[in-house]
């Protein structure tokens, strides 16, 4: 044994791109499932999370308007940053959840799956989900699936690592950016991952995780005008029906599952939740006077 | 609308446009509309010219020439000035076979500034006036400011169109202010910037610029380098495209000025290769071309050091005035 | 009003910036790749030259139809025994690879591909290579979601594929055949052209790099002989050709009865429409970019311009001093505009062509541009005065060589665009919205591009009406042609 002390690890909120503290200067401690101290995280406040919805406003008209296939690169970029860390975040899973070896590293390799799998949604989207529409006149008719724009999203409470992937994965892969509440007891996944998202290629501001209590935080982030929807997928019953009626203030779109088994096949339920249709028309039909029958 | 001097030389149809506010009007309307999306991949596309050796150095020596060294700023001084003048007589010291620049740029007030400093060369003293950078204010006052320059010893002015009236759609105050200034300049040459970061779409800037040429504008230039975006690419191509089409169709040739935001040699070779294939050689000349800059020199110039030194240089061996 | 007079033009020509050569890593020899192993052909050894300066490139172990048995029984193997017991997210992950692994040898891959066709480094390194990259990045995303292509809940794949691929784009389209055909679940054989294979045996590396399983893409080298073996072989399932329209309809009928599935993707004739309200800038581009790039050899090149006639002197003068800027030459020069022609054959095919068009009364322009002493070059031309009656308005030229016709109303563009028995593509430019979608909605072509030209994508399918075949390349569409529904026989 070498008696060198331990470089502990500062785990920080991820904002914009960047790690800030939280602006309250709060932390609290986060444990392993038998209750022994792993390390602290900090305890995000509403203005944190204003804050958090201010960047993911900003990211998100940049990211919305790159190219799906930009998009699909990020993304897979984000899967290959995270299947070099593999050991790294079986480990976590490991101590955070008290997950055996193997069963962490499926999870991990799972989640590195999933991130392939939306990076390979991002250009497709449109062609599934849109179409051409055989109007009963002379007009050109599409609709096209746009992003809803800044959702605020609950991660799962119990499944840190795979059911958070499949969160934010569907959410960002049309172009919406994210303001994401980690599990409040296991945040530390998370906030790792936060480590993979900034060295991945994807913009500031896309993706934003706060860690601290949904409890806190949330009710000021389903009420904020600048927020457009709400994945409340970690939230309790109770916090279901809170969150989804404040929400109304503004008209958001809320998505609540319950019970999602996330080691099945992701669907694309996710997806389409936070998506809006564009229908657009044009006028088309006849080019000249002898109304072009004859071509 | 002022019925301006026509020249005789003009085409009818450029004769016609410029008979009244209606005819202008239906002129800048009629002319064929810019596609973004192509203009940009046609910018794209020449900005991929590779530029080596021989080539580079040339471009990096008519790029010096090129260069309307600039100050334009509130805390402007004498002193200022006068360093800026020097540095346009001498912009690389160690070198004395770098090519000096093609003119210095100030505020009215400083113009008498510069012209001591630089009198006895051929460096030209181009000073902007018409209520630079907003232009809003009475034409009587913009002609005051125009003659105080020139006065003052300006060999070039540079003005700034009426953005308000020109998207308000009140084209002939715009020509006819330019008509004014350039009654007021009379041989000395005349700079319309045109502001493009307020004109918003580049069917404006191609409609802008040609109405600047029909009013007399001997420059078309981008910006004021106050508002952005200031010179990019795609704008300039539209600028020459305009020039080109002035030279097709009358024989004359005006000239370009970007400015504003072109900071290193590689954007100005950029610059150069669109000169060279959009307009044509015949405009890679510092009497049709211009940069409008203040940090641009600083890297032309250190990047002819890399090309004679055959090192890489620093900004600690370039002046900094 | 001033008049300023231009000076003495400066004399400012481009110093030569060539890429290297040596990044393309050419080995003296190459080899057919079958069953996951270069082995030698059965055939004679054949020389592939660089067409910018007639010398030898390198020798081509040419295969034989033992070869193309072995590697139909190798593709078939490959998919009995590896692809089609893999999930689509493991196949997707395979195709993932390759995406990247095209973009880190992207520079290796362009040099290739120029030192071998002849088109110009630029367009291979920024529009083969890359989009060679993105089709496939495209195609893994479409492996684990198939349920989501329209063709019900399991669709399935078809076999083994045969595909036979052109020389213009020796890499794009092996990219475009290739990832498709894996993404749904099929193997490969696969015969690029005989003047351009090194690209391909390139991308053969890619694939044993990734660990591609064996068997799973087979690359026959050879001519004409081995291509027709290989559509014709009873254990392909799938024929996919992209060539001349002749080729295509041998084809088609040597496997009419067999019930096998067959896409075409062959020649075109397309109008490219100029009306009097188009951003004529921006237009004269595309039709530069239209019918020279990649030195006219595309089946899609807008090779007929129709152009209103009341701006026709106008876009004319325009063309000729655009097309006066464009650099021809040495296809590794980074600024050259219009490379080399693949082959000597089809340069003398070009020149027989276009001296038709004199003789047909047409009036011809050629660029004034200096040729090279060494390699196949053809000047940028241009044939005004041209009727819908002359051979270089309906035949495919397939080279640098554009005809300008004139039209004076929308229906008249509209008759003369199709009066041809291809129907690929066209082009419309006009600033009016409802033409431009009125126009599209009355061209006969697979592909109709307003106010561009010459774009491609892996979301967008591609391909032709009439004579120009059938099938799709490229989206939904494209991926149809490699999948049945499951309930189908």
């Amino acid at each position: 044994m070498s008696d060198r002390i331990d470089v502990a690890k500062t785990y920080k909120l991820f904002v914009g791109g960047a790690f800030p503290r939280s602006e309250s200067g709060r932390t609290y401690q986060v444990t392993d499932s038998s209750g022994k101290f792993l390390a602290n995280a900090a305890q995000a406040s509403r203005k944190d999370g204003r804050d958090a919805v201010a960047a993911a406003r900003k990211g998100f008209g940049g990211w919305a308007s790159a190219t799906a296939y930009n998009r699909g690169q990020v993304v897979y970029r984000v899967a290959e940053m995270l299947e070099g860390r593999r050991a790294q975040f079986a480990a976590l899973l490991h101590d955070t959840e008290g997950t055996e070896e193997s069963a962490a590293k499926n999870t991990v390799d799972a989640a590195v799956d999933r991130l392939v799998h939306f990076a390979g949604w991002t250009d497709k989207i449109a062609a599934v989900f849109g179409s051409s529409n055989p109007v009963a006149g002379p007009y050109f008719s599409f609709s096209t699936p746009e992003p809803t724009g800044v959702v605020a999203a609950l991660a799962p409470q119990n499944d840190s690592l795979l059911g958070l992937v499949s969160v934010i994965a569907p959410i960002i892969c049309s172009g919406n950016s994210v303001v994401l509440i980690a599990s409040e007891t296991r945040p530390l996944p998370a906030i790792t991952l936060a480590e993979v998202f900034a060295t991945s290629d994807l913009p500031g501001g896309v993706v934003n995780i706060l860690t601290g209590s949904p409890a806190e935080i949330m009710p000021w982030l389903a009420s904020h005008a600048d927020v457009n929807a709400l994945d409340l997928t970690g939230a309790t019953g109770d916090q279901r029906i809170e969150w989804e009626a404040a929400a109304a203030g503004t008209v958001k779109r809320v998505y609540s599952p319950t019970g999602t088994d996330f080691s099945a096949a992701p669907g694309t339920g996710r997806m389409r939740a936070f998506l809006e249709t564009k229908t657009v028309w044009h006028p088309t039909g006849a080019v000249s006077l002898s109304g072009g029958g004859s071509y | 609308m002022t019925t301006a001097h026509v020249s005789p030389a003009l085409p009818s149809h450029l004769a016609d446009a410029r008979v009244d506010e209606a005819s202008l009007k239906r002129f800048l309307r009629g002319l064929p509309g810019v596609d973004p999306v192509g203009l940009e991949q046609r910018s794209a596309g020449l900005a991929t010219r590779s530029i080596k050796k021989g080539a580079k150095k040339q471009a990096i020596d008519l790029a010096i020439s090129m260069v309307d060294l600039t100050t334009l700023e509130g805390a402007d001084t004498a002193g200022k000035v006068r360093s800026l003048a020097a540095k346009a007589r001498r912009p690389d010291p160690d070198n004395p076979d770098t090519p000096t620049v093609a003119a210095v740029c100030v505020y009215p007030d400083m113009v008498a500034t510069a012209a001591a400093e630089l009198a006895g060369t051929s460096i030209g003293i181009a000073s902007v006036a018409t209520a630079f950078p907003s232009g809003r204010s009475s034409l009587a006052i913009k002609i005051a400011d125009t003659q105080l320059a020139l006065d003052s010893g300006a060999t070039e002015i540079d003005m700034v169109i009426d953005r308000g009236a020109f998207l308000s759609g009140n084209v002939g105050k715009v020509f006819d202010e330019i008509v004014a200034i350039k009654g007021v300049c009379g041989s000395t040459r005349l700079k319309v910037i045109l502001e493009i970061g307020e004109l918003g779409t580049y069917d404006n800037v191609r409609q802008a610029s040609w109405l600047a040429l029909l009013a007399g504008g001997d420059f078309i230039k981008t910006s004021t380098g106050k508002i952005s975006p200031a010179a990019t690419l795609p704008v300039t191509q539209v600028m020459l495209q305009a020039v080109r089409d002035w030279r097709d169709q009358t024989g004359e040739y005006r000239a370009v000025k970007p400015a504003g935001g072109i900071r290193t040699t590689k954007d100005a070779i950029k610059y150069l290769v669109m000169v060279n294939e959009i307009a044509g050689p015949e405009w890679l000349d510092s009497h049709l071309f211009r940069f409008g800059a203040s940090s641009l020199l600083n890297d032309l110039l250190m990047q002819r050091r890399t090309q004679t030194d055959g090192h890489y240089s620093g900004p600690n061996y370039v002046t900094v005035d | 009003m001033t008049t300023a007079s231009a000076a003495q033009p400066l004399q400012w020509d481009y110093a030569p910036a060539p890429e290297s050569a040596a990044i393309g890593r050419i080995k003296p020899r190459y080899q057919p790749y079958i069953n996951g192993h270069f082995v030698d052909g059965g055939g004679v050894d054949d020389v592939t030259i660089n067409p910018g300066t007639e010398e030898a490139l390198a020798t081509v172990s040419q295969c034989d139809d033992a070869n193309v048995d072995a590697a139909v029984k190798a593709a078939r193997t490959g998919y009995d025994k590896y692809w089609s017991k893999l999930s689509g997210a493991e196949r997707g992950k395979y195709l993932f690879r390759i995406a990247r692994a095209i973009a880190e040898r992207s520079r290796e891959l362009a040099v290739v591909e120029t030192l071998d066709n002849g088109k110009p480094i630029k367009e291979s390194r920024d529009v083969d290579v890359p989009t060679a990259a993105a089709h496939f990045f495209y195609h893994a995303g479409w492996a684990d979601k198939l349920q989501h292509a329209g063709l019900g809940a399991h669709p399935q794949p078809l076999g083994v594929a045969g595909q036979v691929i052109p020389w213009n784009f020796p890499l794009l389209m092996a990219a475009w055949k290739i990832a498709p055909a894996l993404a749904a679940g099929n193997t490969v054989v696969i015969k690029p052209a005989e003047t351009t294979p090194l690209s391909l045996l390139v991308l053969a590396e890619i694939f044993a790099e990734a660990d591609l399983p064996p068997g799973v893409v087979n690359i026959l080298t050879g001519a004409g002989d081995v291509g027709s073996a290989l559509v014709n072989h009873p254990g392909v399932d799938k024929v996919a050709f992209t060539g001349s329209t002749n080729v295509g309809k041998k084809i088609q009928a040597s496997l009419a009865g067999t019930g096998r599935k067959l896409t075409l993707e062959l020649g075109g004739k397309a109008a490219n429409i100029v009306f009097d309200d188009a951003p004529i800038d921006q237009a004269v581009e595309g039709i530069v970019n239209g019918i020279f790039f990649n030195q006219g050899h595309v089946c899609c090149a807008g090779s007929r311009l129709l152009v209103q006639e009341s701006i026709a002197e106008e876009v004319l003068a325009k063309l000729k001093d655009r097309i006066g800027t464009l650099r021809l030459g040495n296809p590794m020069d980074k600024n050259t505009d219009i490379g080399a022609i693949n082959s000597a054959a089809q340069l003398a095919r070009i020149t027989a062509l276009a001296d038709t068009g004199e003789g047909e009364g047409a009036t011809r322009w050629t660029s004034s541009c200096a040729i090279p002493d060494r390699g196949f070059y053809f000047p940028p031309t241009i044939f005004s005065n041209v009727s819908q009656s002359m051979r270089i308005s309906r035949e495919e030229i397939f080279g640098p060589v554009l005809s300008v016709l004139t039209f004076r109303t929308p229906d008249e563009a509209i008759a003369k665009a199709n009066n041809t028995p291809y129907g690929l593509s066209a082009g419309v430019w006009t600033e009016k919205g409802s033409r431009i979608l009125g126009m599209a909605g009355a061209l006969k072509a697979g592909v109709v591009w307003a106010n561009t030209f010459n774009r491609f994508d892996p979301t967008a399918a591609f391909g032709g009406y009439k004579e120009s075949g059938f099938g799709r390349e490229g989206g939904l569409s494209g991926l149809a042609a490699y999948l049945r529904p499951e309930l189908e026989a």
